[in-house]
């Protein structure tokens, strides 16, 4: 009786009948970098090696502080750029693609069952294709790109068990909010979170995304929702074929170090206040309180069906006069099928500004807070400064509170606003 | 003072004072997003300076940061780990570590251990000793002692051989390119 965490780490390090707490070297499928990779080109050159284990398993997306603002910026995207480009890495994305795990997962390079590490802690979410996904340091990813493999140490998994379905206007971003507040940001440490239960069972990809990015927000190792037919249909979209990949499911009867449930009936729309994002509350304990900006960006929550949630409650309304709402798709693929169906119209004319695919606001790259500002965003981090002044303040929500909340220019409950 | 550019080897033991922080302290606090680029001559003057802003102006070499749960939590930026490394500080101690934080301690070759319930026997001054091969921890101060496991054996060779990458150049054989995998 095995965990996904146990298979997937048997089926990467070739070894068999691993237990939680057992160290192996693990052969990742795919390297994931970031904006960042200069520092592991950096790295590399300091070893002084340029014969690399397996050039197919580099994947690089300029998703950070894209384009550059700076010539510093811009030098780092160039070495990437050049980089790539010597070595015949064909997974490379510049600037124009978007957030680097959308990106890799609507592109057909993230496969069930596989180990994929990447420079970004919210390498958590390759579990919504039933992947097990995991952030390390830029130096290991070096190494990895010489000898293809790494340290890993086998985790305790914890079964969180989501039923559904979700009271109208709550989401996938509510469920996780409230179990970070429930478990705290440290409640999973170390841990693989495998989701299960009616709400998960043909689920969409965006919302299985979703959860998996956020389930590190309570310091969780990696995050799976088990693939099915849903999974092999947006792989198919993707490009990726039934007989290219074998689907890695828990065994019934494993062993977890906790169970936790979530009882999606009786769930409402939750928002995470500043400064931490444990500190969780329904929204009507914060309904009211004045926002200056709205962000509805970040690989938790600027997906096409997240567009299409914020576009539903803003249609015919327009944005409260005084407050900026951004918005930043993260992905050109899903900024285009904004577009061609209208989503963006129906955007820019309730007054939102649109930029340009990537990470955005939410890495600190524009829509900085001057003292004394607050913003709601669909991001997954609240940190003090993390959004320009230390004297501004983040929220926390979904979609549709934080399009509810734009038009009405507070903290607003979106319930009323959807059909 | 910091050693920022000039490498020192890495000890497995520090005596040094205090520095006390507290639970679920973010790697942004440690360096922020604003920072991040800039080189680290710069990030190590402002390395947790909201929460201390004595502390990246009086750290000293040996000198010990002893931080609540969860520490390092959130976002994966190793940089974190390099910049508090390059304070100078001689170890981290913390009730409990993010996971990317303790993975990149090693990575980086920065000393840490886990000893839960440290942050309740020492006061910011205090004189520690801290030794992380033997997992032995001792304040000086108020003559408090507490062992805790230490990490695994590759791990601390890692951790004394400089970090992953020294560790690569040092001991080669032990990064031969696999014949399959």
């Amino acid at each position: 009786m095995k965990t996904f965490a146990q298979k997937a780490l048997e089926r990467a390090s070739g070894q068999a009948d691993l237990v939680p707490g057992q160290i192996v070297d693990a052969f990742p499928d795919l390297y994931m970098s970031h904006t960042a990779s200069w520092r592991c080109i950096k790295t590399l050159e300091r070893m002084g090696v340029e014969e690399l284990y397996d050039v197919d398993r580099i994947a690089m997306v300029m998703d950070h502080i894209s384009p550059a603002q700076t010539a510093k910026t811009a030098a780092h995207h160039s070495l990437s750029r050049e980089f790539a480009a010597r070595m015949g890495i064909t997974k490379f994305y510049d600037v124009n693609a978007g957030i680097a795990h959308v990106v890799l997962m609507e592109r057909g390079h993230i496969r069930p069952g596989e180990l994929i590490i990447g420079t970004d802690s919210h390498s958590t979410i390759y579990g919504a294709l039933g992947a097990f996904g995991t952030g390390v340091g830029f130096s290991e990813i070096t190494a990895a790109w010489v000898t293809g493999k790494l340290w890993m140490k086998v985790p305790e998994s914890i079964r969180v068990e989501i039923d559904g379905p979700l009271p109208r206007g709550t989401y996938g971003k509510d469920v996780m909010l409230k179990l970070i507040g429930d478990l705290t940001a440290d409640g999973a440490t170390y841990c693989s979170v495998e989701f299960a239960g009616s709400y998960v069972e043909g689920l969409s990809i965006s919302e299985r995304m979703t959860l998996c990015n956020l389930a590190m927000e309570m310091g969780s190792k990696n995050a799976v929702v088990p693939p099915d037919e849903v999974t092999s249909q947006y792989l198919e979209e993707a490009g990726v074929q039934r007989d290219e990949y074998e689907p890695l499911l828990p065994d019934p009867g494993a062993e977890y170090r906790q169970v936790e449930r979530v009882d999606g009936a009786t769930l409402s729309p939750q928002v995470a206040i500043p400064h931490m994002v444990d500190n969780v509350v329904p929204v009507e304990q914060v309904a009211g309180t004045k926002l200056d900006q709205v962000f509805i960006g970040s690989c938790a929550n600027a997906k096409y069906e997240d567009l299409v949630i914020a576009a539903e409650v803003l249609a015919g309304h327009r944005v409260a006069p005084g407050v900026r709402l951004i918005v930043t798709p993260a992905s050109s693929r899903v900024m285009a099928r904004a577009a061609s169906e209208g989503i963006v119209s129906t955007l820019l004319e309730a007054g939102a500004l649109i930029t340009n695919p990537g990470c955005g606001a939410c890495a600190g790259d524009g829509g900085a807070m001057a003292d004394g500002e607050v913003t709601l965003s669909t991001a997954n981090r609240n940190f003090q400064g993390r959004m320009g002044s230390y004297e501004s303040k983040i929220y926390l929500s979904s979609p549709a509170t934080a399009a509810a909340s734009a038009i009405r220019g507070v903290i607003s409950n979106p319930q009323d606003l959807i059909a | 003072m910091t050693t920022a550019g000039t490498e020192l080897p890495v000890q497995v033991r520090a005596e040094g004072r205090c520095w006390k922080f507290g639970d679920n302290i973010p790697t942004d606090r440690l360096v922020k997003t604003k920072y991040v680029v800039e080189p680290m001559s710069v990030i190590v003057q402002h390395v947790l300076e909201d929460l201390n802003p004595e502390f990246p102006r009086r750290v000293r070499p040996g000198d010990v940061v002893v931080a609540g749960k969860h520490f390092g939590q959130s976002s994966g930026r190793a940089v974190a780990v390099k910049a508090l490394k390059a304070t100078g500080i001689g170890c981290v101690v913390a009730d409990s570590f993010a996971r990317t934080f303790y993975r990149n301690c090693f990575e980086v070759g920065l000393p840490a251990l886990e000893i839960p319930g440290v942050t309740g026997l020492v006061a910011d001054g205090d004189t520690l000793e801290v030794d992380v091969v033997a997992g032995t921890f001792r304040n000086r101060t108020n003559g408090e002692t507490r062992s805790a496991a230490p990490a695994d054996a590759f791990l601390l060779e890692m951790l004394q051989a400089g970090g992953l990458i020294k560790l690569a150049a040092a001991r080669p054989e032990l990064f031969d390119r696999p014949s399959g995998g």
